[in-house]
């Protein structure tokens, strides 16, 4: 219980303090590859700060979703980093990082953004928030099977679990099972944390707009917690994927040391595979609507193959 | 005596007093006294049921019949344990029902009719699980047919679309019995006795006759594809009341005949009718949960959805049958106590969905999303009630649907597929359909909940809203404790309910969470979730409130403006624009019928004055089968009548033949 307690302290302390800075790392690397000087590394903190510093406005005739949404969103953010195997791969007493329940939390999150879209009652928020959810029930079905197919080797939908398996035996890793699942999961990463080329997340043209579109009538801190609970849902599913990938370096106990070289691995991970997004995202543009449907149903055919392969290489 | 047998006589008494008080009384007093004693057959109805689940055996009520020249059983009405679970899920369910009625009931369905209907009703369905003979199980099941008939004419004297959606129901609910009466007249003509006790192993070929007639009537019920058409017409001209009931408990009735025809009466059945229950299953799931979501008319979204669950169920029993066969009991286990907990999941948040769509209708006249909007700050416990019950549907924690859908997909991953090369092929797809049937639940219920209830009123009539009376906000507010209740106690729960289908490997882990224990000991502790999230919202919320401290939240007007005048409602996403990308990318099975008039000024034709946008979704299985059908029907009743033109001669004629047809077979 009082490990399960730590272990949770730890992710969610690697969490809030490596997200801002992870983020601040993948728009200074866009920026330089663009040839821009950007606002340094440090500048998601600024913008959080300042946002907090900020009163938020309520229309007349707004409902609680307004107010409780943004806080929702960040709430889920937090289990869903607390539950994800990110520093530790130690098994969580009550709570365990079950499969199932780390995607239902995703998706109470996502939820939440779609609520506060349609709340606003303009155009905008009510489209970003369709397609939201539309994205959302198309990865679906590719998340379970991808995670499905990880899972067939070690018997467990348990997230660490299935880190820990994959680490402590190299056949699990390097086969087309493994392959195909973290290439369909990449994709889905990319797909529910709004990054090209499924949504532009600095864009400022409001008709392609996605997630951005959701949240463009908030502000003040309710913006605050938007920007950071979305960033957080980064971290945590990016975190995943990489340490699917790459299962080494985390603390499989409680002590002090094995949680210090976990923490400085995996931020050393997360932030080199940001940092790739970040280059790759400078070469490619945002795909059209209807063409996103076509990726994501070719990530499913991927983890469709991962489950079948998975049958006959285990 | 003991529970069971008193319980099942007051379930009958009362029914019998909500009659007399319908028949006798008027006014507001007839709605109290019904609707009160109606509550208290179903309340009598979930007391005998829970009793009969946890194993208690009772005498029941036997009613010796004898017809000259056939064998008949005694009537007996005694619940077993399965049939003791589904009792308690339609005792709960009528009981909410007639609770929401009391307040809600208007116009024709407050009449004596109306109330009649219902208690009759009522009486039927909560029978039909007692059932222990053909005979018993077939006049309850009539009686249910008939009540919920009368309701569903509630209103036909001032909608015609209620004429149409009678018609249609009555059709296919006779259609059900037809092939339930053929179904059971197999059995009985196998067995020679019409008392369930006595189907013992029956050979094949008739146990696959009696199993086909059998599903295919109860899938019927159930509102399986491709025989659900009678649920979107139904459920919506229904008074809301009626139509919850009719939804959570009645379909599940379809589901208690499958899980009787499967588990108990014909229980060593060859792999391919679990194959043909995950199949139809499947398709039902992902084809009423598309069609769920393209739905504009609340009450028509809700009926496709039960479709979408039904199917779920049906695939969850499938799943089970299957691993059963294939020697995977303790999986199978799980998945047959999945079918169970998704059923009362199911009864939970579709009965509060109902009612709150009721609760709507009542307060704005309106059932079209697209006409709703801005009822969150008007009717706060109706929008609260009716996002616990959208969240169950979507099947997010902590709620039972959560729990439900979490235990049937631990049941699909813990298969072992590699054995068996159909489980290969079965167990990922039906993985896949689960998943992208939740997925799609969630965006029909973000839409049904988020365009209904928030943003700003789209119509007069639902700026008007009022929250509505003291006993529907009652039964709301009940209906959606039990939605999250049943979700908080997923391991007492699942012990109970495993008795039910004979399951193994459950076991409680801390106070109330739910472990596995057949399945490497998976658990799921929603009560320790419950408290890991709200850890995490006191946090944020301490920070919020210290930044609220400095930074009051202010109202102003137009805040949303662009610093312009605030755009119109009529600019806001609606309903229909609301799902129309995935219309897009599901084009080849959600057609839609789409029109848009423009009309011009006289004076300047290149102008446009007005324009008018319609659209109507198509349900491909109606359009491909059933209007050909009807429409070869139709031929051959007008070849039909050609025989008959009226004329005495033809008539003389044809007696003439028949007499001669007669006289030749008689002396030969």
């Amino acid at each position: 219980m009082m490990a399960s307690v730590l272990v949770i302290a730890v992710h969610l302390a690697f969490a809030l303090a490596v997200t801002p800075l992870l983020i601040g790392v993948m728009r200074t690397v866009r920026a330089r590859l663009e040839g821009r000087v950007g606002g340094g590394v440090l500048q998601p903190w600024r913008d959080v700060i300042k946002l907090f510093g900020k009163e938020p406005v309520r229309a007349p005739g707004s409902s609680p979703v307004l107010v409780w949404a943004p806080l929702l969103l960040m709430a889920s953010s937090l289990v869903l980093v607390a539950l994800i195997p990110l520093v530790s791969t130690l098994p969580l007493a009550s709570v365990p990082g079950d499969l199932f329940v780390v995607v239902s939390v995703l998706l109470l999150g996502t939820v939440a953004l779609a609520m506060l879209g349609l709340e606003s009652g303009t155009a905008f928020g009510g489209m970003g928030s369709s397609r939201h959810m539309m994205f959302t029930a198309l990865v679906e079905p590719t998340v379970l099977l991808s995670i499905y197919a990880l899972s067939v080797p070690v018997g467990t939908s348990a997230l660490a679990a299935i880190v820990r398996g994959r680490r402590d035996d190299l056949s699990l890793l390097l086969n087309p099972v493994s392959i195909l699942a973290i290439a369909a999961l990449v994709v889905v990463v990319i797909a529910e944390t709004g990054r090209l080329p499924v949504d532009n997340p600095s864009t400022h043209l409001e008709l392609t707009m996605v997630h951005e579109a959701m949240i463009l009538e908030s502000g003040g801190r309710d913006l605050g917690w938007l920007e950071f609970g979305s960033w957080l849902r980064l971290t945590g599913l990016l975190g995943l994927a990489v340490n699917l990938a790459v299962p080494w370096g985390l603390a499989s106990d409680a002590t002090a040391l094995a949680l210090i070289i976990g923490t400085a691995t995996t931020t050393v991970k997360l932030l080199l595979v940001g940092a790739a997004l970040a280059a790759v995202e400078v070469f490619i543009a945002k795909l059209r609507l209807f063409r996103v449907p076509e990726l994501l149903a070719g990530s499913f055919v991927l983890a469709f193959l991962s489950v079948s392969a998975s049958y006959l290489v285990f | 005596m003991n529970l069971v047998d008193v319980g099942l006589q007051a379930t009958i008494g009362l029914a019998a007093v909500a009659i007399l008080a319908a028949t006798v009384l008027r006014g507001r007093a007839r709605n109290v006294l019904a609707g009160l004693a109606v509550a208290g057959s179903g309340l009598a109805a979930a007391t005998t049921g829970l009793a009969a689940l946890t194993g208690l055996a009772g005498t029941g009520l036997w009613l010796p019949v004898a017809l000259p020249g056939v064998a008949v059983d005694p009537l007996v009405l005694a619940p077993d344990r399965l049939g003791g679970f589904f009792m308690l899920l339609a005792g709960l369910v009528i009981a909410l029902a007639a609770i929401f009625g009391i307040g809600y009931a208007h116009g024709a369905a407050a009449s004596r009719t109306g109330w009649t209907g219902f208690a009759l009703f009522a009486i039927g369905v909560e029978l039909v699980p007692a059932a222990q003979d053909v005979l018993s199980f077939a006049l309850a099941w009539e009686l249910m047919a008939l009540g919920s008939t009368v309701l569903l004419l509630a209103d036909h004297a001032s909608r015609a679309a209620v004429r149409e959606a009678t018609l249609w129901y009555a059709v296919m609910t006779q259609l059900s019995f037809l092939l339930l009466l053929a179904g059971f007249g197999v059995l009985v003509a196998a067995d020679g006795g019409t008392s369930f006790a006595r189907v013992v192993g029956i050979g094949e070929p008739v146990a696959s006759l009696a199993f086909g007639l059998l599903v295919a009537g109860f899938a019927t019920k159930a509102g399986l594809v491709p025989v659900h058409v009678w649920l979107p017409r139904a459920h919506p001209e229904a008074p809301s009341h009626a139509s919850a009931a009719m939804s959570a408990a009645m379909v599940k009735m379809g589901v208690y005949g499958i899980l009787l025809v499967t588990l108990r009466l014909l229980p060593y059945g060859p792999s391919w009718w679990a194959l043909v229950l995950v199949f139809i299953g499947a398709i039902s799931a992902l084809y009423g949960i598309l069609q769920a979501s393209v739905q504009s008319d609340l009450k028509r979204l809700l009926a496709y959805s039960t479709t979408e669950n039904v199917g779920l169920i049906v695939t969850a029993i499938g799943a089970g049958l299957m691993l059963r066969q294939a020697g995977q009991n303790a999986v199978a286990d799980i998945a047959l106590v999945a079918a169970l907990l998704l059923a009362i999941s199911h009864a939970a948040f579709k009965t509060v969905l109902f009612l709150g769509a009721g609760a709507v209708l009542h307060a704005t006249g309106e059932r079209d999303l697209d006409a709703l909007g801005g009822l969150a700050s008007r009717m706060p416990i109706t929008s609260l009630t009716f996002g616990v019950g959208a969240l169950g549907a979507a099947a997010l924690p902590v709620t039972s649907g959560f729990v439900a859908e979490w235990v049937l997909l631990q049941a699909l991953i813990h298969a072992d597929a590699r054995s068996d090369r159909l489980l290969a092929v079965v167990i990922p797809i039906t993985m896949g359909v689960v998943a992208l049937t939740i997925g799609l639940g969630l965006l029909t219920f973000v839409k049904a909940s988020g365009v209904g209830f928030l943003a700003r009123p789209r119509t007069p009539q639902a700026a008007a809203a009022r929250e509505v009376g003291f006993t529907e906000r009652l039964a709301m507010l009940a209906a959606a404790g039990l939605t999250i209740g049943l979700g908080l106690i997923p391991g007492p729960l699942s012990q109970l309910l495993a008795g039910a289908v004979g399951a193994r490997g459950l076991a409680t882990s801390g106070w109330t969470g739910l472990e596995l224990a057949g399945l490497d000991a998976v658990m799921l502790d929603p009560v320790a979730l419950t408290a890991l999230t709200t850890v995490m919202l006191a946090g944020v919320l301490v920070v919020n409130g210290i930044a609220a401290r400095r930074h009051p939240r202010r109202e102003v007007d137009l805040a949303w403006g662009c610093g312009g005048e605030r755009t119109s409602a009529r600019m806001e996403y609606n309903a229909t624009s609301y799902s129309e990308p995935l219309a897009r990318v599901f084009g080849a099975s959600l057609q839609t019928r789409r029109s848009v008039e423009i009309s011009h000024p006289d004076d300047a034709p290149l102008l446009v004055s007005e324009m008018a946008f319609s659209q109507e979704t198509v349900d491909l299985i109606e359009q491909k089968v059933y209007e050909p059908a009807a429409r070869w029907t139709q031929r051959f009743g007008d070849l039909a009548r050609r025989l008959q033109n009226g004329s005495i001669h033809r008539y003389l004629g044809f007696s003439f033949a028949a007499l001669l047809l007669v006289l030749i077979l008689v002396t030969r």
